[in-house]
């Protein structure tokens, strides 16, 4: 069938650079570039251009430009070309309409309407350049107090600790499974997180054996509704195991890492047979309520000897402050809260575009709800979905989270660019492919020095800012909303978030 | 079903809690008013220092026997249980076999890698729920939900053989494994929605199943002679383990039986638009 | 947060949990004390966090069976508001009800359990004046209790059935059953038990199980996810879910079908758990017909998502889970005995020896009921 679709880019060569090298037939994936013999020049689909900007940036001869295409439909406030596109798609193809990474939707970006303080004269600011300026952070469940004996000078803590995760900055890499993402970009997390003295965490594909030595001792583990890739062993190597129960950019459905996706190394890590499809229920088929969860935090404590925190992610939806409640008292050490703009290698359009809330209200309304109920030092609070900068970090942090994940940040590092093709397959950047040819572009010690990189940026920037405050450990932050304000906010926004309006 | 005396259960407990009995060279706890971890703890206990086989008795609804005994090592223990096993027996289990004496609850075998799992009862639901490896075989019934994303994997396929029946959601999005459903009640087999979303291993059924009991995903086909082979492989070892069963391996291959299997390994690939 | 100028958009709250659940009847009618029964629900411990447990137990008050025990809860933050609500509740039954006598219900100051309501019981019959001399009892008496439900501040009727009597509050249920001394005090032919895990801790009493209007008491493990239209439809029928849980819409659904509408147990749970359009298209004309009236007729009464629940009435209990049966429910019986519960054990644990266990299939109730119990809703005993 014919398509009556625009290409959404056009590619413009200058054809007096170009050298006809052929470099940007070999980068696009997507077959945008292809030679002509007899003409002895390169001709360019723009119907098949992602707008990734491989090539642009790849070209030795700087020659070629991408940008959005210029066609349009007659101007129509409710008929956008988006809608109209996306629904020539299901006309031709009767399918669900896909897509990758987080939502592009303008949904108000809280961050940019929240205003961080500073010192002046009435408390000193600190220079982090060389005083001492602490980020490191206790992630799991803390005591309600500590009962210590003290005999003969010998003091000792009776009260039972437990296990609780370390990290030397506030930021984690986000869930990204190996299969959504490839080997080496997997790879680069993992180096990265354990140079940077953080976490990545595995998604819900396994942790392939040969890595398990080396990267465990950086490890966040999942268990997720397709329970891939879970032994035993993969829950004992890792430092915490989180149970996935919602994703951001896709509440309450599941997801299908198609066949073609599934090589021999991604069938051997998650330990299901090559090329069939990676099926993720919607629901865990063994959780259908709170005290099912419950069961299976108390089964993965059993599973692990009690040593590791237990983690659960959930998306971040209309009532899920007394969700998370529900899910600390199942026992959860560690609550992960994806929010509205959380990222994905795959999702139906609509459910990203139209489910769940900001992650900027999320964080607050849970820590204010569990902290209303007495609960709140039974668990550490992960804030995801949307994080692009060191000032979103430490906004979220006083807001009441107790760190980050970044997921969309760590890929952007590593040179995305969210084109959104990431369910494609055809990854020009090598992240989010499992083509070996794609992949391979992606050198694990240029990527992970590139997020170490980025990691170590944010943390100087969030002593920089924590100093300007006259805050010499990230502690003191935690929850401290009087040292934000907020500028073009409603009255009920200002009122979740709990913060004053600037001047106030 | 045919059984041919009625099986103690929560057999009173005659033995020292932890004591050492005489015939079997068993450690032996009574699990009467013990908590889940408790009992827990002391089967890690006991495999640390090297017991190779316990019995616990009085066993009443403690949960995950069987899941704290990972070691890098992989020590093997047998656990013996009288009396009614509580939710996720077996869950993650990494080899030991474990027998239960009585029924079991929801959960047996959640997510299992390997060993086996013998239940001399019947069982509740999500049986053997993301299986991968490893045996489990139910004299009696069980409940919804059996086998749901039963997967296979490096040389590895769970093997399932259920004595009774089995309810709705059978093998739903079933991945690999085998699952034998022997329904010896002689009850029709009236599950519905079997093998919703399976996309690999095969299922078996003792007597037969109409197109609308399973899922779009499924063809139901007659077991041909290399089915047959493995069913009665498996059916042997069923009736090894349960000797009270009545029937007679000829008497319960007399049956015809049914197979369930996957159209595709793919079963969405259809459902999106690029 | 100013709720109230916001009380247009919040159409309502509802608290989100799940539970454990068990009953056992004596179907000869022989009673017996709540002991076995707490007993049993301690077992089932983990499946709920103490915030929450209660009875239903039938047949405890025979020497006063003809009369409606209405037990009420004044809740407010002090003893002068309690006292307060008290005072205002007597003089609403003094106007609506011929009040026998009434008692504080007995509670064992020996166990400690988080911030206690005033519990009292009234023993009733209704005062039908004018046009309500038409209305049955318990029309009356629903209108009524949801006045007192939704108008007299801190107090609030939780059981009001003939010779039976919910007990519940803010606790694990064994230590609720202890409070009121249900292994000593009562001793009953039927005993429903909850175990409650809410996901917050509004310690509010009224929010524990079991529901019930009149005799009906529902205890229930799971979440409606159909609630708001659930509730949507009951409103117009003059129930308001003023709980904040979805389990009283089970209730009152039950109320309106069984009570009201005089609906077979049988074709009730077809309406709560509808078999699905495959299997209806299946069926042959006479029942497709039927199932797809029940359907167009009472959508609104479909629970939706995942539940199991217990209805009591007296001489009757029933067992019911969702059409897909997503929360657990074990049946069993011992002699004249019957049993139904989340986990086998829990029944296990007070009747090792069991002539029958088994699981119910999804939307099909499992019905105890005792010897010469007869459809209709003047009862036995």
């Amino acid at each position: 069938m014919r398509s009556f679709v625009f290409p959404e880019f056009e590619v413009i060569r200058d054809e007096e650079r170009c050298g006809s090298c052929r470099g940007c037939e070999r980068q696009c994936a997507f077959g945008t570039h292809t030679y002509d013999p007899v003409a002895d020049r390169l001709v360019s689909d723009d119907h098949k251009c992602a707008g990734c900007q491989r090539c642009v940036i790849f070209c030795p001869q700087k020659a070629i430009v991408v940008r959005p295409s210029p066609s349009f439909y007659r101007p129509n406030a409710s008929w956008t070309r988006e809608k109209i596109e996306d629904l020539k798609r299901q006309a031709e193809t009767g399918g669900v309409l896909l897509t990758g990474c987080g939502s592009d939707k303008p949904f108000r970006i809280y961050w940019d309407h929240i205003l961080l303080n500073a010192s002046q004269v009435t408390n000193p600011s600190i220079d982090p350049l060389r005083e001492p300026m602490e980020l490191r952070t206790f992630l799991g469940r803390k005591p309600e107090m500590l009962e210590i004996s003290s005999k003969d000078g010998e003091v000792e803590i009776r009260t039972e600790l437990y296990p609780n995760l370390t990290v030397e900055t506030p930021i984690l890499f986000s869930a990204m499974s190996f299969g959504a993402i490839s080997y080496n970009a997997f790879k680069s997390l993992a180096t990265a997180a354990c140079r940077s003295g953080t976490y990545f965490n595995t998604g819900e594909g396994g942790l392939p054996r040969e890595m398990r030595s080396e990267f465990g001792r950086c490890a966040i583990v999942q268990v997720a509704s397709g329970r891939f890739g879970i032994d035993a062993e993969y829950l004992n190597v890792a430092q915490a195991v989180e149970i996935k129960v919602g994703q951001g950019a896709k509440p309450g459905i599941g997801g299908h890492l198609p066949g073609e996706k599934v090589s021999l190394a991604v069938a051997e890590t998650r330990m299901i047979p090559q090329g069939t499809d990676a099926i993720s229920p919607a629901p865990h088929h063994d959780i259908y309520s709170i005290e099912d969860l419950s069961t299976l935090i108390y089964a993965l404590k059993e599973a692990t000897n009690y040593e590791k925190p237990i983690s659960v992610k959930i998306a971040a939806v209309h009532n899920f402050a007394a969700i998370a409640s529900g899910i600390v008292r199942a026992g959860a050490d560690i609550i992960a809260i994806d929010g509205l703009r959380g990222g994905t290698g795959a999702a139906p359009k609509a459910i990203r575009d139209n489910v769940g809330i900001p992650t900027e209200l999320a964080i607050s309304s849970l820590d204010r709800r569990l902290r209303e109920e007495g609960i709140r030092n039974r668990c550490s609070i992960i804030a995801a979905g949307g994080f692009r900068s060191s000032s979103d970090v430490i906004k979220a942090i006083a807001l009441g989270a107790d760190a980050v994940y970044i997921g969309s940040a760590a890929l952007i590092a590593m040179g995305c660019t969210l084109c959104q093709k990431c369910y494609t397959g055809n990854c020009n950047w090598g992240i989010c492919t499992q083509n070996p040819r794609l992949s391979g572009r992606l050198n694990v010690e240029i990527a992970s020095t590139r997020l170490s990189n980025l990691i170590s940026a944010w943390s100087h920037e969030i002593r920089e800012m924590l100093g300007g405050m006259g805050i010499n450990a990230l502690e003191s932050l935690r929850g401290n909303r009087d040292h934000l304000r907020g500028v073009g906010l409603y009255e009920w926004e200002l009122d979740v978030l709990g913060i004053k309006g600037a001047g106030e | 079903m045919m059984i041919k005396a009625a099986v103690p259960k929560g057999r009173p407990s005659s033995v020292p809690k932890a004591g050492v009995s005489a015939g079997t060279g068993a450690v032996s706890i009574d699990a009467a008013g013990l908590e889940t971890r408790e009992l827990n703890d002391r089967l890690r206990e006991l495999q640390l220092s090297g017991t190779k086989r316990v019995e616990i008795s009085n066993v009443c609804g403690q949960r995950y026997i069987g899941t704290r005994l990972y070691t890098p090592e992989g020590q093997q223990m047998e656990i013996d249980i009288c009396g009614t096993a509580g939710n996720d027996l077996a869950a993650f289990l990494s080899g030991h076999k474990i027998t239960v004496d009585g029924n079991a609850q929801d959960g047996v075998g959640n997510t299992m890698d390997s060993g086996e799992v013998v239940v001399r009862g019947r069982a509740g639901d999500v049986l053997g729920f993301s299986m991968r490896g490893g045996e489990i075989y139910v004299r009696d019934g069980c409940g919804y939900r059996a086998a749901l994303h039963m997967k296979d994997c490096e040389g590895k396929r769970p093997v399932l053989v259920v004595g009774g029946g089995a309810q709705d959601f059978l093998g739903e999005y079933m991945a690999g494994g085998v699952v034998i459903i022997l329904d010896l009640d002689g009850e029709s087999h009236d599950a519905n929605f079997m093998g919703t979303g399976m996309h690999g291993g095969v299922i078996y059924l003792r007597g037969t199943a109409r197109d609308d009991q399973v899922g779009a995903q499924v063809d139901i086909s007659p077991a041909d002679e290399a089915d047959r082979e493995l069913i009665e492989e498996y059916v042997s070892r069923y009736l090894d383990r349960f000797p009270e069963v009545e029937m007679t391996k000829e008497e319960i291959l007399a049956s015809p039986f049914v197979r369930l299997t996957p159209r595709s390994k793919r079963p969405y690939s259809g459902l999106y638009a690029y | 947060m100013d709720r109230k100028r916001r009380s247009r958009r919040e159409l309502y709250t509802k608290d989100i949990c799940a539970c454990s659940i068990f009953g056992a009847m004596n179907r000869d009618g022989d009673r017996f004390t709540g002991e076995g029964v707490m007993k049993a629900i301690a077992s089932m411990r983990v499946r709920g966090n103490g915030l929450g447990g209660g009875f239903a137990a039938y047949g405890i008050y025979p020497d006063n069976r003809d009369l409606y025990a209405f037990h009420l809860m004044f809740t407010g933050p002090t003893d002068v508001a309690r006292r307060a609500a008290k005072k205002e509740l007597e003089a609403f039954l003094a106007r609506k009800f011929e009040v026998f006598f009434d008692e504080e219900i007995p509670t064992d100051d020996g166990v400690v359990v988080r911030d206690p309501p005033l519990i009292w019981r009234y023993f009733v019959l209704p005062r039908k004046e004018g046009d309500d001399a038409e209305m049955t009892d318990g029309d009356y008496i629903v209108r009524e209790i949801m006045a007192v439900n939704t108008k007299i501040e801190n107090a609030y009727v939780f059981s009001s059935g003939k010779n039976m009597g919910c007990f519940k509050g803010v606790g694990y249920p064994e230590e609720i059953g202890e409070y009121f001394m249900l292994d000593r005090l009562y001793r009953g032919h039927t005993w429903t038990v909850h175990g409650r895990f809410p996901t917050n801790t509004q310690a509010w009493w009224g929010g524990a199980h079991p529901f019930g209007l009149l005799d009906t008491t529902v205890v229930h493990n799971g979440e409606v996810s159909s609630y708001g239209t659930n509730r949507w439809y009951l409103e117009m029928y003059g129930y308001a879910c003023t709980l904040q849980t979805d389990t009283e819409v089970i209730a009152y659904a039950a109320d309106l079908l069984m009570r009201r509408q005089k609906l077979p147990i049988e074709i009730v749970a077809k309406i709560l758990a509808p078999p699905i359009w495959a299997a209806i298209d299946r069926m042959d004309e006479k029942e497709k017909r039927l199932l797809t009236a029940l359907r167009m007729t009472y959508g609104p009464l479909l629970m939706n998502g995942p539940f199991a629940v217990i209805i009591g009435e007296t001489g009757r209990m029933v067992g019911l889970t969702d059409r897909i049966r997503l929360r657990p429910l074990t049946a069993a019986t011992r002699g004249e005995m019957f049993y139904i519960s989340s986990e086998e054990a829990s029944i296990r644990l007070i009747s090792p020896h069991l002539d029958r266990v088994w699981t119910p299939k999804g939307g099909e109730p499992v019905i105890a009921e005792m010897k010469g119990f007869e459809k209709g809703f003047e009862r036995i005993c």
